[in-house]
C-alpha cells in the first residue's frame, strides 16, 4: 500500500507547529498503524530528519500511552480500538490521512503527536483511590461484593487513561475519564466511606485543570477504546448532586 | 571468548537466608530487622526507579510509612508501566476452593516449577505473603472476578492442579497496577511521594561504596540531572527486549539494571529467559512486538498440528484422525496445561518437523471447537471475550470459527540483578525488586506468579528490609556534592554526545533487530555450544559496528526518540553477550534454558544438579574483559530435587 500522510510537526510546546506531508510506501496491510509510522520514521532518521514523535509503549491496547487523531477521529476509524491495535488493512491503497495530536487546553503538546496528560494523574491524586494503607486490609472474603457490582466496577475500571475522550469532546471535558473512576470505586462496598468526598474532590480538580464542562454530547463514549459508557457520567452527576446535599465525610 | 573451562570464578555469594524451620524464617527475620522511628522516617529519601507493580506498591507503602520517595519512570504516567499488560491472574494460597491448596503447596509448586534453581527460603516467603496480597488488593478496590454469592472466584492456571489464581477478566495486571498506582497517587497528593515521569535513569551513583542516587535524562528537555537519596531501588522490569521481538512493551529495556551491573551489582542467571507458548505468530519483517494470548486459553483450547508434514489444508478440512494433539499425546496427565517451557519446546519441535501451520510454518493451532460445542459460545465469550477480540483485531481471523494460530515468544526474564534475602544487591544500598531481580522463579516462572512476586516485594518485603538498611546507615546528606556525582553525570553526558556524534548509516532499530535475531537463533528456545559460540563471535562485531555506524538524528536538548532508543540498544548489545556467556557456561538444561547437549533419550530437559545447582552471579570487569562468575550454592532442605515430569 502507498499512503499520503499529513502529519502535525511541532518541535516543542512553544513552537507554532505545522502540517508536513510524507509519502508512506510499501506498507503491508498486516502492519499496525504504529508499525507504519515506524517505517516512515526509519526513513526520516536515515535522511538526517527527526522522526515523528508519538507516544506508545505496550502496543497491545492496554497501557493507554498511544493515541492521536486520524482524519479527525480519536484513535482512527475502528471502533473500540487504540491506534496500536489499528491495522492498515482497514485503509485503502492511495488513502490520504491527516494525523494530529489530541487537541485540548489541559493537554499541551510536548512534541509532534505527544501531549502532556499529567492532568489525569492529578485528578486521580485528588481522590481516585480507596485509602487502604498496606497491611490494614481485612481478610479478602470478609467483603462480599455482588457479582453484578463487581462486573460494573470492572467495566468502568477498564479505562486506560488514553485521553481520547477529552480529544473527541467539543468542550475538551474529562468527564468520562473522571466518571469511570468514580463508578469503579463508587459501586464497590470498599469505596463507600469516601464516596461523597471523592466525587467532589475529583470534579473540583478536573475543573481547576482547565478541562471543559460536560454537556452530554457523547462523542467521548463513541471513541473510547474500552467502550466506557455515558451511564458512568450519569452516575457521577447523581453522586455529585448527592454529595452537595448530604453532609460529607470530612474529605474535600 | 569465554568457554566452560575458561570461566573465571570468584568467591561464593551468600544469600543471607535465615535458618531454622522454613515456615518461621520470615517471621523471625522480620523481628530481627531494625526499625526506623516513625518521627525519623521523613528524614530519609528513597530513590525508586520504575512504577510498575513492584515500584508503585513499594513507593506507596514507603510513603504511607512516612519516608520520602522520589519515583521515576520513562513513560508519561506511572500508570503505563508494563505490569499493566499482564492478563491471566495472580496466585495466592487462599485455598478458597477447598481443593488441597496451602502455602506449602504453592511453595512446593514454585520451587519445582522453577526447576530447582530458586532459593527455598525466598519462595516460601513469597507463598506466605501471597495471601496478604489478595487482602490488600481487594481493600483497594481491585475488581476481581466474583461468584454469584459475592465471594472471590479463582481459576486453575498454567499447569497448577489447584484453583488458586485470582483474576480480573483478562486484565488482572491492569487492575492490580491501577490499585498500586492509585495508592501511590494518594501519597503524591499527600506529599510523601514525588513523581518524575518521562525521566530515564542512565547511571547509578555510588559514593563511599554505597548506592546514593541516580543520574537521569529528562526526556522532554534533555537535561541530565542527579537525584540523591539514602537508598536506591530498581524496579525496572525485565530485559526480554534483548531479543527485539517479545511480549514486552516497546520501551522496556535493560539500561537501569545494566548500568547498575557496570557499577558493581552482580547479574544473576541472565540465560534464564521465559518463552511463552501462546503468542500471535510473526507476520512479517515490519513486526515491532509480539502479542501474548493469555495462558488461561489453554484451559479450554486444545493445541494441535497436522500429523502429516507440509499439510496445507485449512484446519476444518483436516479430519480428527489426521490431527496430532501433541501436548495431550506426550503429557497425558497435564495435557495442554504443561508448564510454559515444556509447551513452547513442544511447539517448536512440531514446527521444526515441518508440521507448523500458517505463513512460514511457524505456528500451531489452539482450537476451541470442542469447548464451544461443550459449553456454548456464550460461556467461551464470557471467559475469553476480550482475548478473542484482540486476536481478531490483529489477525483478521475469527477464533470462534477457526482455531487460533499461536507460536512461542519471549515473555519474561527470570534472571536479573542478584539480590540477597533482603532484596539488596551486591552494592550496599541498592535494592532490586520485581522482574528486575532474579530471586524467586528459578529457571522457569509459573503462570500468575509474576504479579504475586512484584507485589510481595513492594508491599510486604521491601518496607521491612529497606528500613533495616536505613536504620543502620542513618540519614545521609543529599546535597549532590558527594564524590561520584560529577563523575557519573559527566559519563552520561559523554555517552549521549558519543551516540549523537557517530553519524553513520544504520538506525538503532536496525541494530536491535539484528541483535534480536542472533539471540533468538542461538540463545532462544534451544541452545547449543556451537550456536552460542557463533553468537559470541557475532555480538561484539555488531557492537563494534554500532559504535562506528549508528545514525541518530536530532540533538540531546529536545524530546528525541532516536536518541532514547540508541542508548537502550547500546546496553542490550552488552547484556546479550553476558546472556550467551551464561548460557554457554550452564551446560545443563533447566527450566527455560534448554541445552541440546543435556537431554534425556525422550528429548526432555536433563538437569545436572551435581554441577549446576547454584545461582550464577556475574561480576562486570569491563566490556572487553571476561566477567567473573560468583556462585551461590543452592540447598534444598524441603523440596527434594527430582526430574520434573508432566507425563
Amino acid at each position: 500500500m502507498n499512503l499520503t500522510l499529513d502529519v502535525w510537526r511541532q518541535r516543542h510546546a512553544g513552537d507554532q507547529g505545522r502540517i508536513v506531508r510524507y509519502q508512506a510506501g510499501g506498507i503491508s496491510p498486516d502492519m499496525s498503524f504504529l508499525e507504519m509510522l515506524d517505517v516512515v520514521n526509519e526513513g526520516l532518521i536515515l535522511g538526517g530528519d527527526e522522526p515523528i514523535a508519538f507516544d506508545h509503549d505496550c502496543r497491545e491496547g492496554i497501557c493507554g500511552m498511544c493515541g492521536f487523531m486520524i482524519n479527525g477521529i480519536a484513535h482512527g476509524p475502528e471502533r473500540a480500538t487504540t491506534v496500536c491495535q489499528l491495522h492498515m488493512r482497514h485503509f485503502r491503497d492511495g488513502d490520504s490521512l491527516t494525523i494530529e495530536p489530541w487537541r485540548a487546553g489541559a493537554f499541551p503538546v510536548v512534541r509532534d503527536l505527544i501531549v502532556d496528560r499529567s492532568a489525569f494523574d492529578r485528578i486521580i491524586a485528588a481522590g481516585g483511590f480507596i485509602s487502604a494503607s498496606t497491611g490494614s486490609a481485612p481478610e479478602a472474603n470478609n467483603i462480599a461484593v455482588p457479582k453484578q457490582d463487581a462486573d460494573s466496577a470492572m467495566d468502568a475500571a477498564a479505562c486506560i487513561g488514553c485521553g481520547a475522550c477529552v480529544a473527541a469532546c467539543p468542550n475538551a471535558s474529562a468527564m468520562l475519564f473522571t466518571a469511570a473512576k468514580v463508578v469503579h470505586l463508587g459501586v464497590l462496598p470498599q469505596g463507600q466511606p469516601e464516596r461523597k468526598g471523592r466525587v467532589k474532590a475529583m470534579v473540583e480538580t478536573m475543573d481547576g485543570l482547565g478541562f471543559g464542562h460536560c454537556t452530554n454530547i457523547g462523542e467521548c463514549a463513541a471513541v473510547c477504546p474500552k467502550e466506557i459508557g455515558m451511564d458512568t457520567i450519569a452516575f457521577l452527576n447523581r453522586d455529585l448532586a448527592r454529595s452537595a446535599v448530604l453532609t460529607g465525610n470530612g474529605r474535600a | 571468548m569465554s568457554t566452560l573451562l575458561e570461566t573465571k570464578t570468584g568467591s561464593d555469594l551468600d544469600g543471607k537466608t535465615p535458618t531454622g524451620p522454613i515456615e518461621e524464617r520470615w517471621d523471625r527475620h522480620r523481628f530481627e530487622l531494625k526499625l526506623v522511628n516513625p518521627a525519623n522516617r521523613r528524614r530519609y529519601r528513597v530513590i525508586m526507579v520504575g512504577s510498575g507493580l513492584a515500584g508503585a506498591s513499594a513507593a506507596a507503602s514507603l510513603g504511607e510509612l512516612g519516608y520520602h520517595v522520589d519515583c521515576f519512570c520513562y513513560q508519561d504516567s506511572p500508570r503505563r508501566a508494563h505490569s499493566i499488560a499482564a492478563q491471566g491472574g495472580i496466585n495466592a494460597a487462599k485455598n478458597y476452593r477447598n481443593d488441597g491448596d496451602s502455602i506449602y503447596r504453592l511453595f512446593y509448586d514454585t520451587v519445582k516449577g522453577g526447576d530447582f534453581r530458586a532459593r527455598e527460603a525466598n519462595v516460601y516467603r513469597l507463598a506466605q505473603i501471597s495471601v496478604e496480597i489478595i487482602d490488600q488488593c481487594v481493600a483497594q478496590g481491585v475488581p476481581f472476578a466474583r461468584e454469584y454469592g459475592g465471594l472471590l472466584d479463582t481459576r486453575s492456571f498454567g499447569g497448577a492442579q489447584v484453583s488458586r489464581t485470582f483474576y480480573a477478566r483478562g486484565q488482572t495486571g491492569q487492575q492490580l497496577l491501577l490499585g498500586a498506582y492509585q495508592a501511590m497517587e494518594r501519597q503524591i497528593g499527600l506529599g510523601t511521594v514525588a513523581m518524575y515521569p518521562r525521566h530515564e535513569m542512565l547511571e547509578l551513583i555510588v559514593a563511599d561504596g554505597r548506592a546514593r542516587g541516580i543520574v537521569t535524562r529528562d526526556m522532554v528537555t534533555g537535561e541530565i540531572e542527579a537525584h540523591m537519596g539514602d537508598a536506591v531501588v530498581l524496579a525496572t522490569g525485565g530485559y526480554g527486549n534483548v531479543f527485539y521481538l517479545s511480549t514486552n512493551a516497546k520501551g522496556c529495556n535493560t539500561t537501569a539494571i545494566w548500568r547498575a551491573h557496570r557499577k558493581g551489582a552482580f547479574f544473576a542467571n541472565p540465560c534464564f529467559t521465559q518463552i511463552h507458548p501462546t503468542c500471535i505468530p510473526v507476520t512479517g519483517d515490519h513486526q515491532s512486538k509480539l502479542t501474548l494470548m493469555s495462558e488461561s486459553l489453554r484451559n479450554d483450547g486444545r493445541v494441535w498440528v497436522p500429523k502429516k508434514m507440509g499439510d496445507s489444508r485449512p484446519p476444518e478440512q483436516i479430519p480428527e484422525a489426521e490431527r496430532d494433539y501433541f501436548l495431550e499425546r506426550k503429557y497425558p496427565s497435564f495435557g495442554n496445561l504443561v508448564p510454559r517451557d515444556v509447551a513452547s519446546r513442544a511447539a517448536k519441535e512440531a514446527c521444526d518437523q515441518g508440521r507448523g501451520v500458517g505463513p512460514g510454518g511457524r505456528g500451531v493451532y489452539l482450537d476451541f471447537a470442542e469447548a464451544i460445542a461443550r459449553l456454548g459460545a456464550g460461556a467461551i465469550k464470557e471467559r475469553y471475550g476480550n482475548l478473542f477480540d484482540m486476536y481478531e483485531r490483529i489477525t483478521a481471523e475469527n477464533p470462534y470459527e477457526a482455531p487460533m494460530r499461536i507460536y512461542p515468544a519471549v515473555h519474561y526474564t527470570m534472571g536479573g540483578l542478584w539480590v540477597d534475602y533482603d532484596l539488596m544487591s551486591t552494592v550496599p544500598g541498592l535494592f532490586v525488586t520485581g522482574e528486575a531481580n532474579f530471586s524467586d522463579h528459578g529457571a522457569n516462572r509459573l503462570g500468575a506468579s509474576a504479579l504475586m512476586q512484584g507485589l510481595a516485594d513492594g508491599y510486604f518485603i521491601l518496607p521491612y528490609t529497606l528500613a533495616d538498611y536505613l536504620a543502620q546507615v542513618g540519614p545521609q546528606p543529599t546535597d549532590g556534592n558527594l564524590a561520584g556525582v560529577t563523575e557519573a553525570m559527566a559519563e552520561v553526558g559523554a555517552r549521549v554526545e558519543r551516540l549523537l556524534a557517530i553519524d553513520g548509516d544504520r538506525t538503532a532499530d536496525s541494530f536491535h533487530r539484528e541483535l534480536g535475531q542472533i539471540m533468538w537463533d542461538h540463545c532462544g528456545m534451544a541452545r547449543n555450544e556451537a550456536g552460542l559460540r557463533k553468537a559470541l563471535d557475532r555480538i561484539p562485531e555488531l557492537r563494534d559496528e554500532f559504535w562506528r555506524n549508528l545514525k541518530v538524528s536530532g540533538t540531546n536538548e529536545e524530546l528525541n526518540p532516536a536518541l532514547e532508543k540508541a542508548g537502550r540498544v547500546a546496553d542490550f548489545l552488552e547484556l546479550a553477550e553476558l546472556t550467551c556467556i551464561d548460557a554457554l557456561h550452564r551446560g545443563e538444561s533447566s527450566g527455560g534454558h534448554f541445552r541440546e547437549e543435556s537431554q534425556t533419550p525422550e528429548g526432555e530437559a536433563r538437569r545436572d544438579d551435581e554441577h549446576f545447582s547454584y545461582v550464577a552471579g556475574w561480576e562486570f570487569t569491563g566490556v572487553l574483559s571476561e566477567p567473573v562468575l560468583h556462585k551461590e550454592p543452592l540447598a534444598f532442605e524441603y523440596v527434594h530435587p527430582s526430574q520434573r515430569s508432566y507425563k
